[in-house]
């Protein structure tokens, strides 16, 4: 995927409409703190309300290859090996190989030095490759390492890059330097789409994840993210609403769309659905595309594609129907 | 690949419910026939006849009265409270394990949306029962006393036709009062599914009767000499002359009526949550309950953000079949109420206030009407001072707190008010400036048996929910 020409040339744009917000640190402090604030009973409930949805028939058979279509199929563990990351890439572009008709996932998830063997499977088949660079998942290494980290990815082939804010500036109040961060990893991507990871499970409250999420978008982000899925809790509904609200809001004042992508702990189809209905009715139908919106997950998309064969077939299959990778 | 994501229809199925084509009277422990003219109940959704039930006339309300009054004095008074206790908890169980019966059962009469009595309705009607279960063998702890005041004459209203049902008959009962119910007119199936219920209990036959039928019926049972009590929830109009009914007798009354409840937005507000206070206080149910926020306050310098926010929140209420598990709002549910709904915005239009309203295909047949909002709209307008009790929101501005409360106080109900803002002590000092019975912060329209409800002025009086909802059904520690 290239980068979407409305985001590039948009992104000029916006930087100019806050040029008086990040101009320094009290401005932008002021900024964020004007945002209003968010009532966590209020916030929660709304989530849950809207996880009774009842998503059934033909609206199930279209949430779920569309879920597919989302998911960051992803791998990021010490063990990790190149021979795990070529299966992961095979099973990225053909999920079912016994139905070509299921669609291939957005992309696959690795740590740098992954990227090189990843992209060599995956070739032009159109399916993405995303790295975690910025010393993921703590974040915490000098800014030079970061952008070297980066711009590593970057040149072996990554077209999706998933940084993570520095949490410890966040929490201190260092608002700017967190901008800055995300401004230089940015330039560091070149053309590579640029996710920025809040560690939400870090960040704790709702207020905290609406100004990162403002901080993340004004910063140049393409895609705000909840989690590495190294930290509990990690995506959650609420959680992710807030992120929905805040790209909804940024696109009524700057008319610049930016994605978000919630991982970590969505495991099932079901909680897959929850998630596109609130993408629906709160962000709206501009963002179900996977160019707007990804889920980041491994075993989820099993069970998506369980879910899916039940759909076409009436049968549920075993586990041992589908790869494991 | 579209990314147009259309709910497929998800219809809770109506097989669960077994709607008889004809009821009789809950009398003594036993259904029987009415004396006065059968009426028919529809479902206001499809306007599909649902059953014929009877209408009790004088003599029927004198029966059923004489039932309760020899239950009272030979069983249900002189039982202990804890025995009373093991009645109640028997029956939230059972409604617990019928939820999903009553849930469907209700959304069919009362044209309210299957979420909506599914995840509030019945489950706060067990909720009732459970907590005054847990008061019977308590009342020495009351603050009341602990004696029953004798036999509960009780008149509930449409909008939650068992939710009403459980406000009035849990208390009384765990009291040691027996009770003779009138649900509406409109929407009596569950009240008489409910007298399954107390049969399947095994509830000693007379503590709880139920006669349906319309405004007579009411009238013979609040005028009825051997009635110790009044309990009445549903209109000012009815509640003023049921006042007069009672007035220069011993019955003792608690009154539940109208309202025309601010909600009052401060600039300081969490927005986004706000605005589902908004929908939430006046789209809920279809606008048909007396704590609705039906006048929003708002504070100018955000009046415009609000006011957008909340018409792309209104646009994607899904409005529909209320059996569909995805739908928002419901049918309304009378020809009568929709007449009224639709008089009364009339006169905000000719008025001169600026109606919006959601663009979407109401059903052919039915009772249907859109959810709406009026802005320019004054303290002078008929729509912000009449109960319309339909899904029309009401919005004016204001610039300071002390004009919010001067607004909200200036009108004759007083039955809620919400106060939305991130700082704590503007709650607080509101809510002790707001002349209402009821002052949701950051939230609206929560019920819980634990707390008291209830309102000043037109609004009614007395109490229902919590230890303060034992008074009116007992006779004071004095006594």
């Amino acid at each position: 995927m290239t980068p979407t020409s409305s985001s590039t040339a948009s992104t000029a744009s916006s930087a100019g409409v806050f040029d008086d917000v990040v101009r320094s640190e009290s401005s932008l402090r002021r900024f964020l703190h004007g945002l209003p604030g968010v009532d966590q009973v209020g916030c929660e409930a709304r989530a849950a309300g809207l996880a009774t949805r009842s998503i059934k028939t033909t609206s199930k058979a279209f949430a779920i290859d569309l879920a597919i279509r989302m998911v960051d199929l992803t791998t990021l563990e010490g063990q990790d090996t190149h021979g795990k990351v070529r299966a992961l890439a095979s099973k990225a572009m053909r999920p079912d190989p016994a139905d070509p008709s299921c669609p291939a996932t957005a992309a696959v998830c690795v740590y740098p030095d992954m990227v090189a063997t990843a992209k060599q499977t995956l070739g032009d088949s159109g399916v993405n490759v995303a790295a975690v660079a910025t010393a993921f998942p703590s974040g915490r290494a000098a800014m030079d390492i970061k952008l070297a980290d980066t711009r590593d990815a970057v040149e072996a082939g990554a077209d999706e890059i998933d940084m993570v804010i520095d949490r410890g500036a966040f929490l201190s109040g260092r608002y700017l330097d967190v901008y800055e961060e995300i401004a230089q990893v940015k330039e560091a991507c070149g053309d590579a789409h640029l996710k920025v990871i809040f560690e939400t499970g870090e960040l704790q409250t709702y207020d905290n994840v609406r100004r990162a999420s403002w901080l993340a978008m004004m910063a140049g982000g393409h895609f705000i993210k909840t989690s590495t899925g190294k930290v509990q809790p990690a995506a959650t509904l609420p959680v992710t609403l807030i992120m929905l609200e805040a790209v909804r809001d940024f696109r009524e004042q700057t008319g610049q769309m930016v994605g978000v992508k919630p991982a970590g702990g969505i495991k099932t189809t079901k909680d897959a659905i929850k998630y596109l209905v609130m993408v629906n009715e709160i962000a709206g139908p501009d963002w179900l595309d996977p160019d707007w919106f990804r889920f980041g997950a491994s075993t989820l998309l099993n069970d998506l594609l369980m879910q899916r064969t039940k759909m076409t077939t009436g049968r549920y299959s075993g586990p041992d129907y589908f790869t494991l990778d | 690949m579209s990314n147009i994501f259309e709910y497929a229809p998800a219809p809770e199925s109506r097989a669960v419910v077994d709607i008889k084509p004809s009821y009789g009277l809950f009398i003594n422990g036993e259904f029987v026939d009415g004396h006065g003219k059968a009426f028919k109940t529809v479902n206001p959704a499809t306007e599909e006849v649902l059953a014929e039930v009877a209408e009790a006339d004088d003599a029927d309300v004198d029966e059923a009265v004489k039932a309760a009054r020899r239950a009272y004095t030979r069983v249900w008074s002189r039982m202990s409270g804890a025995e009373r206790a093991k009645y109640l908890y028997r029956i939230a169980r059972i409604i617990q394990e019928r939820g999903r019966e009553l849930a469907v059962l209700e959304s069919i009469d009362n044209g309210k949306p299957i979420k909506e009595s599914r995840d509030v309705d019945i489950p706060v009607v067990a909720a009732h029962f459970f907590y005054y279960a847990g008061w019977a063998d308590k009342l020495e702890h009351s603050g009341y006393g602990s004696t029953p005041l004798g036999v509960a004459g009780q008149v509930i209203p449409w909008n939650f036709p068992l939710l009403m049902l459980a406000w009035k008959i849990a208390p009384a009962l765990a009291c040691g009062n027996t009770v003779v119910l009138k649900p509406a007119e409109t929407t009596p199936l569950t009240a008489l599914l409910f007298a399954e219920i107390c049969q399947q209990a095994d509830l000693p036959p007379g503590v709880v009767n139920i006669v349906t039928g319309a405004g007579d019926t009411g009238r013979a049972i609040v005028s009825h000499p051997d009635v110790d009590k009044v309990a009445f929830t549903g209109s000012t109009e009815v509640g003023k002359a049921i006042a007069r009914a009672v007035a220069g007798t011993d019955k003792k009354v608690t009154l539940e009526l109208g309202g025309k409840a601010a909600n009052i937005v401060f600039d300081d507000a969490p927005l986004d949550q706000a605005i589902e206070g908004i929908v939430n206080g006046i789209f809920f149910n279809q606008g048909h309950v007396c704590c609705a926020g039906s006048r929003l306050l708002v504070q100018e310098s955000v009046a415009d953000e609000v006011l957008e926010r909340l018409k792309r929140r209104m646009s994607t209420l899904r409005m529909g079949d209320p059996l569909d598990k995805n739908t928002d709002v419901g049918a309304i549910n009378s020809g009568e109420q929709l007449k009224r709904i639709r008089e009364l915005s009339e006169v905000g239009d000719a008025e001169g206030a600026e109606r919006w309203e959601v663009a979407c295909d109401l059903p052919t047949k039915g009772f249907w009407f859109p959810p709406t909002l009026f802005t320019g709209v004054s303290q002078a307008h008929r729509i912000a001072r009449e109960e319309i009790f339909g899904p029309v929101l009401s919005v004016l501005t204001f610039r300071t707190p002390s004009e919010a409360i001067e607004k909200a106080n200036n009108t004759p109900f007083g039955l809620s008010a919400g106060v939305w803002t991130d700082k704590g002590s503007r709650i607080l000092s509101m809510a002790n400036r707001l002349r209402a019975g009821v002052v949701w912060a950051n939230t609206f329209n929560k019920f819980d048996p634990t707390s008291p409800f209830g309102g000043y002025k037109e609004s009614g009086y007395g109490r229902e929910g919590g230890r303060h909802g034992l008074e009116a059904y007992l006779k004071g520690e004095d006594s």
